[in-house]
């Protein structure tokens, strides 16, 4: 993975105010993964979407570790679901006629 | 443009309290907040009125503003410059709404009009320093476009885009182009570009993942016979020998005939060709005797 890629954890928690203590916890979750170098944990760009979102769970709404948890287990069950709702009705189509 | 019931929208009357605004806002926000509710449009745009309705009713100034002026919006205007020149200052104090981007405009025209501008502070700093908003984006492709790789340029928020759309992009997926969503602010960066394809049907094939559908017609005389037949594929003609007695309904394999295979260059699936054998109508007298003559020989 390219350095240019990553982003200090540290610094990431200071633009958005929040305690290191929380992406850590994230991290114990598996939630996120750090990249270690030097001792010092870094956070893939690619993972900043899926972080924001997390953040947004937690001090948008209230949400705590263990409920973010299960939500995001269950976000994941509905998105795999559409993605399966939406090949089966693409398959649908074959015995629809056009008009 | 229409009038807005900020009250109807988080279910209360005119007379609630900023107590009852904030949990009703909050009530409604977790329901209908954009990351619960992933893909459901429908969702999105309740939620945006809810983070509207909070954003006027929960600053005691604006809420006031609404409730004098709501109905009558167009004297808003009137109302800004009344107060201007008594030199009262606006509050900087925009409540509690949540943040995040979902999808480009938050506010409606209703609320631009009344207050003008959408409700920039929204996000809370710890959002709108880092990362530029993602924008989402449909895309409407012919079977026959998405067949073949090609180039498009599509406008996103007045900013021309050009991409690269790969042969074989299935209906309903999404790709994403990072960094051409919004901009990042203070130096973050931008936003992605989420673009979801829906792929119209087209009228003489049927597409199931990477295998075409289709129908050929051949008269009865090349059925019972055998002969040639000529079908229509998405690179031309295919002449297609067809043994006698073939039956109506026969189904016939035309390997790599199909649609491409999304991102494998070279490789494509099948085409399935069903026959329709069609009966001849409208006999001359001459057929007629010919066909009975024919029956009689069982």
């Amino acid at each position: 993975m390219q350095e240019e890629n990553l982003i200090p954890a540290n610094e990431f928690c200071l633009h958005h105010n929040i305690e290191v203590s929380f992406i850590n916890s994230l991290q114990d979750y598996g939630l996120i993964e750090f990249t270690i170098i030097d001792d010092n944990p870094f956070i893939a760009a690619s993972q900043l979407t899926e972080l924001e979102k997390l953040l947004r769970l937690r001090y948008d709404l209230d949400i705590n570790l263990e409920g973010i948890d299960v939500i995001i287990d269950l976000l994941k069950r509905l998105e795999s679901m559409q993605e399966e709702m939406a090949i089966l009705k693409n398959r649908l189509r074959l015995y629809e006629t056009n008009e | 443009m229409e009038y807005i019931d900020y009250y109807k929208v988080l279910g209360l009357d005119k007379n609630a309290s900023a107590e009852d605004i904030r949990k009703a806002y909050r009530k409604l926000a977790r329901k209908l907040h954009p990351d619960l509710n992933p893909n459901d449009k429908e969702a999105h745009k309740k939620f945006q009125q809810v983070n509207e309705a909070n954003e006027v009713l929960s600053d005691p100034e604006k809420r006031k503003k609404y409730d004098q002026y709501g109905k009558d919006w167009q004297h808003a205007d009137q109302f800004e410059k009344m107060r201007q020149q008594q030199g009262r200052h606006q509050s900087t104090n925009r409540g509690e709404t949540f943040s995040g981007d979902f999808g480009g405009d938050d506010f409606s025209d209703f609320f631009s009009s009344l207050f003008g501008g959408g409700g920039g502070s929204r996000a809370r700093s710890r959002e709108s320093k880092f990362r530029g908003q993602d924008f989402q984006a449909e895309l409407y492709l012919s079977l026959r476009d998405a067949y073949t790789t090609h180039q498009k340029t599509i406008t996103i928020n007045g900013k021309n885009i050009r991409l690269t759309i790969p042969a074989g992009v299935e209906n309903g997926q999404k790709i994403k182009l990072k960094g051409q969503g919004g901009a990042g602010v203070n130096g973050g960066p931008n936003g992605d570009l989420y673009i979801t394809f829906q792929i119209n049907d087209d009228a003489h094939f049927k597409r199931a993942g990477n295998d075409l559908y289709s129908t050929a017609e051949i008269d009865l005389y090349t059925a019972v016979l055998g002969g040639e037949a000529t079908v229509d594929t998405f690179n031309g003609k295919v002449k297609l020998k067809l043994a006698p007695g073939t039956q109506n309904g026969t189904k016939v394999r035309l390997k790599g005939k199909g649609f491409p295979v999304y991102k494998q260059e070279g490789q494509f699936g099948d085409l399935y060709i069903t026959y329709q054998v069609k009966i001849p109508v409208h006999l001359s007298e001459k057929e007629k005797q010919l066909f009975t003559e024919l029956s009689k020989l069982k």
